[in-house]
């Protein structure tokens, strides 16, 4: 899926080090297809242990519904490489997620996704997470332009890694891409083999 | 002054995409049942083919059972995964080690073993620990399914490339200390994502001293630093280790092989991008008190105190933990009782971790209300452990002795832990959760897990 710019509300996940096993706890690494991951997506956080939403998470408020712009601390997505998180974090309707670092497979699996990883400084997050206390608050998230905006003054830059960004812009096919690199392959082949 | 890092990166570099990215070839895959069905229905979506299924290796080892295997999976929607990763290897080729075979294991303990793990190879597989293969002088990283179906597809991944660091680890350990408290130190030193971006080579007279096993658990956990791998170069343990297994290359291609591994070690004044020096004779056994490895401290410590951490963040990550992990500030680490122990995992389930837990519990019985569990890493380590008899040292312990797979290490199957139960673990992850919901895990060394096996709490291994 290609992602040029989007425009969406935010909500705020204040926690650093958010592993993939919270992102998708284990027992819904089963399934053999890419769907069906967003409703457990952050479930022993979102749920309580009689399967009833937990009004204390973050993503339970009323105001975080229909958010499509995640805003959290840093090394998100640490741990396991498992796709599966950020197909959930996709399927719920995220679109970008925002912090001052991300683990490294997390961002890679994000830009085969059509999901943004957004690195911003520490003090520009703290001032997102801390917008929202008034409530509904929407950005303007321009990959293109490496830009986020909001309409009350916010502006940011951000760099996102030029071979993911191209992915996300493009909305590639990777492995057809690499695929036109076949004379380049076999060469290496037979000078290996 | 190239590094090993540098010598592996640049030798397979099939064609440079960007300034940063470039299309590596990959010397050998490694798949299992979890990160790889849908891989493989995108490529039968696209009619693609796997470019090169003899350098493919599958095995199933996440979501199944490690009782009796006379039986059938209990759990449909697992037996479907293990069903699909048989049928898949079938269709493409692939060679399989499925729940029959006697060279099933965990994906990282059954590749070294086969010799499969070589030096100076690149290596990925669905799976962060794939690091593991690093202690060979292979760079060896985990990937995310549409990276699997990429390198199926076509040999090739696309990466940019990491910075490197150097841990270099001075001095020689104390008695009772092991690999795994001088990783789980480093990971404390330099936080969870200390190595982010990164590629760490560890280096040091202390590495050198180390075991091949010994450093597939230092590599191993890698990824609990933020790395995108781990490398130790190869030297004379790396090729007694390899020499006559059975995918390691014979006769005079054994020596050409050789003669090109000894080549691959970092120039002696090759720079990094980052440095850190610990001196391993200071570092006593560490065991894990919070809910991410970088939260560890030595076995004589006390429960740090989150008020007296730098930043309001750290201080809430700290609080959190101790309340998921019901413990108070200032409490001892020695003495917190446990319920269950888990001797498993791609860190600490190959042989000489089962012979070091046995050498600790010999003669002695597991506490009342503790269960232990040792869950081998594969089924040729059981198998060996078996000849040796250590299956019998841990039976009249009163340990559990199971079959292969990733077991409670990331709970999975039925192994987990109930809400509020505390487990002393061999594993690599002491998340939230990550071993069943609502479940303590403190990470230690097998030595470690032992002996709080045998006392039914935390315990400093080396006053036994």
């Amino acid at each position: 899926m290609a992602f040029t710019q989007h425009r969406g509300r935010l909500v705020t996940l204040p926690r650093r080090d958010v592993d993939t096993d919270q992102i998708i706890p284990k027992q819904f690494l089963k399934g053999v297809d890419r769907t069906g991951f967003g409703p457990a997506l952050f479930y022993d956080w979102r749920y309580r242990a009689d399967g009833s939403p937990d009004p204390g998470f973050e993503l339970n408020s009323p105001t975080a519904q229909g958010a499509t712009i995640l805003v959290t601390g840093p090394n998100f997505g640490c741990g396991s490489s498992r796709e599966h998180a950020v197909w959930a974090l996709a399927e719920y309707g995220f679109r970008a997620i925002i912090a001052p670092s991300f683990a490294d497979i997390f961002t890679s699996n994000c830009y085969r996704n059509g999901v943004l990883p957004v690195r911003l400084a520490g003090a520009d997050v703290d001032a997102l997470i801390r917008s929202t206390e008034g409530g509904l608050h929407e950005l303007v998230i321009d990959l293109k332009k490496q830009l986020i905006t909001d309409d009350h003054g916010f502006k940011a830059t951000f760099t996102a890694d030029p071979y993911g960004r191209e992915l996300l812009l493009r909305g590639l096919d990777e492995i057809g891409r690499t695929l036109l690199e076949e004379p380049s392959i076999a060469a290496y082949e037979r000078r290996h083999a | 002054m190239k590094t090993l890092f540098d010598r592996v990166w640049t030798s397979h570099v099939v064609k440079q995409l960007t300034d940063d990215v470039a299309l590596l070839y990959v010397d050998l895959h490694l798949i299992h049942e979890v990160t790889s069905p849908q891989a493989f229905a995108g490529l039968k979506r696209e009619g693609r083919a796997v470019r090169r299924p003899e350098r493919t290796l599958a095995t199933v080892d996440h979501s199944i059972p490690t009782g009796d295997r006379s039986v059938p999976i209990a759990d449909a929607v697992a037996a479907k995964q293990v069903d699909v990763l048989g049928r898949n290897a079938r269709e493409f080729g692939i060679e399989l080690f499925d729940l029959t075979s006697p060279g099933q294991g965990i994906v990282h303990v059954i590749s070294p073993e086969l010799g499969a793990t070589q030096p100076g190879m690149v290596i990925v597989c669905g799976d962060s620990h794939t690091a593991t293969h690093g202690a060979f002088g292979a760079f060896a990283i985990g990937i995310g399914t549409s990276e699997v179906e990429h390198v199926l597809a076509t040999q090739c991944i696309a990466l940019s490339k990491p910075r490197t660091l150097e841990a270099r680890f001075t001095g020689s350990r104390e008695p009772g200390v092991g690999a795994k408290d001088l990783i789980l130190a480093l990971i404390g030193r330099i936080g969870t994502a200390g190595a982010t971006g990164h590629v760490i080579e560890y280096t040091g007279e202390a590495i050198r001293a180390l075991s091949m096993e010994e450093r597939m658990t230092v590599c191993n956990m890698s990824i609990e630093a933020g790395a995108r791998a781990g490398m130790i170069a190869p030297d004379d343990v790396t090729f007694a280790y390899l020499q006559g297994r059975p995918r390691a290359p014979k006769g005079k291609a054994w020596t050409t092989s050789v003669e090109q591994w000894r080549k691959l070690p970092s120039a002696p004044k090759a720079r990094y991008d980052t440095q850190v020096t610990l001196d391993a004779s200071q570092i006593g056994p560490q065991v894990t008190w919070g809910t991410t490895p970088g939260m560890v401290a030595d076995i004589t410590a006390r429960i740090p105190d989150p008020a007296a951490l730098g930043t309001d963040a750290e201080r809430q990550a700290a609080q959190r933990a101790l309340q998921y992990m019901g413990l108070e500030p200032g409490t001892p680490l020695a003495g917190i009782p446990i319920d269950r122990v888990f001797l498993g995992s791609c860190t600490n389930a190959r042989i000489e971790d089962l012979r070091a837990a046995a050498g600790v519990v010999r003669g002695r019985h597991v506490a009342p209300r503790v269960r232990a569990m040792v869950v081998p890493g594969s089924m040729r380590v059981k198998a060996q452990a078996e000849e040796e008899g250590l299956d019998q040292v841990f039976r009249e312990a009163g340990f559990e002795w199971r079959n292969a797979g990733c077991s409670m290490c990331l709970g999975m199957n039925d192994d987990v832990l109930g809400a509020g139960e505390r487990c002393a673990a061999t594993s690599n992850r002491n998340f939230e959760g990550r071993q069943g919901r609502g479940g303590r895990t403190h990470l230690m060394s097998p030595m470690m897990a032992a002996a709080a096996a045998i006392e039914g709490h935390l315990v400093d291994v080396r006053g036994w």
